[in-house]
């Protein structure tokens, strides 16, 4: 492996062991540096040791208390700091699967604003400098740098603390986290404005961290969901953009493109967090289960619609929500008539609560081209085209728009 | 670890209570002050008189001068607090949760306190 990528991979579980070890995310930080440094001078000519990742957290915890050390002179109290961590036995040393899990509730503390708790996550256990974060948030570097000077020092002043929330918290602690592992996914997949590559680096993060808190919350259901949902996701992704960045709908899409192997974990992922959940099927999982059904069609002709718009039905229990209505509005159109689901667009419309959600007039217009109501298409796609925001999305809108009504 | 909590609520909501909430909210303050009392959390804790009271006082042109009224007028205002001690923020954001207000609309804030270390 190389040294490049084995700092970028094992960044996290480094950088989380130093944090429980030296108390401090700066100091942490300051330290893993300082190692890093002395790992690119050395190891060239003296070789890679046989566990870089012990060498490295050693090296760090000594440069750690060289600096403390030197700033001693000035302040007594530092001393005793680094009097603590030498103190503190080498056997503690050795990472430990819960520190990537403290830091990663750390991170996604819901007392930090959300944006901070993105940056944080990828900052520490993703290991993306702050220039590629804000390069990926478009955001200007001192912006994002100066954002998470600020968590950081909330995390420090308010004294947020660094561990695994207790039982009775955890299932709402973790809900956060997965909001924002879900969140860093959207942006590289959802989003097509900016380069693609920095966008890709984004959902394999999100990837990777669902994976972690797979592996190290094994006997909760959802976040086995989360990674299915995106990994069902991310096997699309050659599909639905074509070459010239247009957006290519899920039943036009060459399903010779899609990722058979992320297909495959995906959906046994999803089968796993439906079978684990007990009694309440988490939202990611039913999600999930959705993504899989289309995954298991070899044509858009052979999905599965009424076993789809029976999923949406059951994930309009656990989390109801207008947005979810209209899924399934779409979903029973396919299965049981256009005109019926269209009526249920219509009945959504009315209610009025996703006035200014672009995908409520953008199905509308669907359906009806579809039945060969030209008009009345029209005038939807024109509402939809009035609310869109992403720009490959508003391509799209406008050349359905133009066919119809040439 | 010591931390101020806030609390915040709408005061023309809170004169408009009835004799028997009032009584039922002011029950419900004593108990938990009671609570963090015996937990050890509790350092202090008062409810604050309206906003009619207050008088705000600032520098204009060296000199200071009071006017009527609340520092900024607000839709809820802050009508009380406590100084807690607790082990980290989530510690302070549990008690802080408990407190009678936060379930009648209102809202706590939660602040570290600075510590300055033992005067001179």
């Amino acid at each position: 492996m190389r040294v490049e990528e084995l700092f970028r991979n094992e960044h996290g579980r480094i950088l989380a062991t130093l944090i429980r070890l030296l108390g401090d995310f700066d100091v942490a930080e300051d330290a893993l540096q300082d190692a890093v440094a002395v790992a690119l001078e050395q190891w060239p000519t003296a070789g890679t040791p046989a566990n870089p990742v012990a060498w490295l957290v050693s090296t760090a915890r000594h440069k750690a208390i060289d600096r403390l050390r030197r700033r001693a002179r000035l302040a007594q109290k530092q001393d005793e700091i680094a009097r603590h961590i030498e103190l503190t036995a080498f056997d503690q040393e050795a990472p430990v699967p819960e520190d990537r899990l403290r830091l990663i509730f750390t991170c996604c503390h819901p007392a930090l604003a959300i944006e901070a708790q993105v940056a944080l996550t990828l900052r520490t256990l993703g290991g993306l400098s702050t220039e590629e974060i804000a390069h990926a948030f478009l955001v200007p570097a001192p912006t994002m740098a100066q954002r998470l000077v600020r968590a950081k020092a909330k995390i420090r002043a308010a004294r947020i603390p660094y561990e695994v929330p207790s039982i009775d918290a955890l299932a709402e602690r973790l809900e956060a986290v997965m909001v924002v592992v879900y969140l860093v996914f959207n942006e590289g997949y959802a989003a097509t404005f900016g380069a693609r590559l920095v966008r890709h680096e984004l959902c394999e993060q999100a990837i990777r961290l669902g994976r972690m808190l797979v592996e190290l919350l094994p006997d909760h259901a959802e976040p086995k969901g989360l990674l299915a949902l995106m990994l069902l996701h991310d096997s699309r992704r050659q599909a639905r953009v074509d070459t010239a960045g247009e957006i290519v709908l899920l039943e036009h899409q060459d399903r010779k493109l899609w990722d058979r192997a992320r297909i495959e974990e995906g959906a046994a992922l999803a089968e796993a967090a439906l079978r684990g959940a007990g009694g309440q099927l988490g939202t990611y999982a039913l999600q999930a289960a959705i993504a899989a059904v289309h995954a298991d069609a070899r044509t858009a002709a052979e999905t599965d619609w009424p076993q789809i718009v029976a999923l949406y039905g059951m994930l309009a229990r656990v989390n109801p929500s207008p947005v979810v209505e209209l899924n399934r509005a779409v979903a029973v159109a396919m299965s049981s008539g256009i005109e019926q689901g269209l009526a249920l667009v219509d009945d959504l419309d009315r209610q009025g609560e996703l006035t200014d959600y672009h995908l409520l007039p953008a199905a509308r217009a669907e359906l009806l081209r579809r039945l060969g109501r030209h008009a009345e298409a029209a005038e939807s796609y024109r509402r939809a085209l009035a609310l869109v925001s992403n720009d490959a999305e508003r391509k799209h809108l406008d050349k359905r728009l133009r066919e119809i009504v040439s | 670890m010591r931390y101020m909590l806030l609390i915040y609520g709408d005061e023309k909501a809170s004169a408009k209570m009835s004799r028997d909430e009032g009584e039922a909210m002011f029950r419900e303050y004593g108990q938990f002050t009671t609570d963090i009392r015996n937990s050890g959390a509790f350092q202090a804790g008062a409810p604050l008189q309206p906003t009619s009271t207050a008088t705000t006082v600032r520098s204009r042109n060296g000199k200071a001068v009071t006017t009527d009224g609340p520092y900024a007028e607000t839709k809820e205002q802050l009508g009380g607090y406590y100084i807690v001690e607790a082990k980290n923020l989530d510690e302070a954001i549990a008690i802080a949760s408990r407190i009678p207000r936060v379930r009648r609309g209102g809202a706590v804030e939660v602040r570290p306190i600075m510590e300055l270390g033992p005067q001179p």
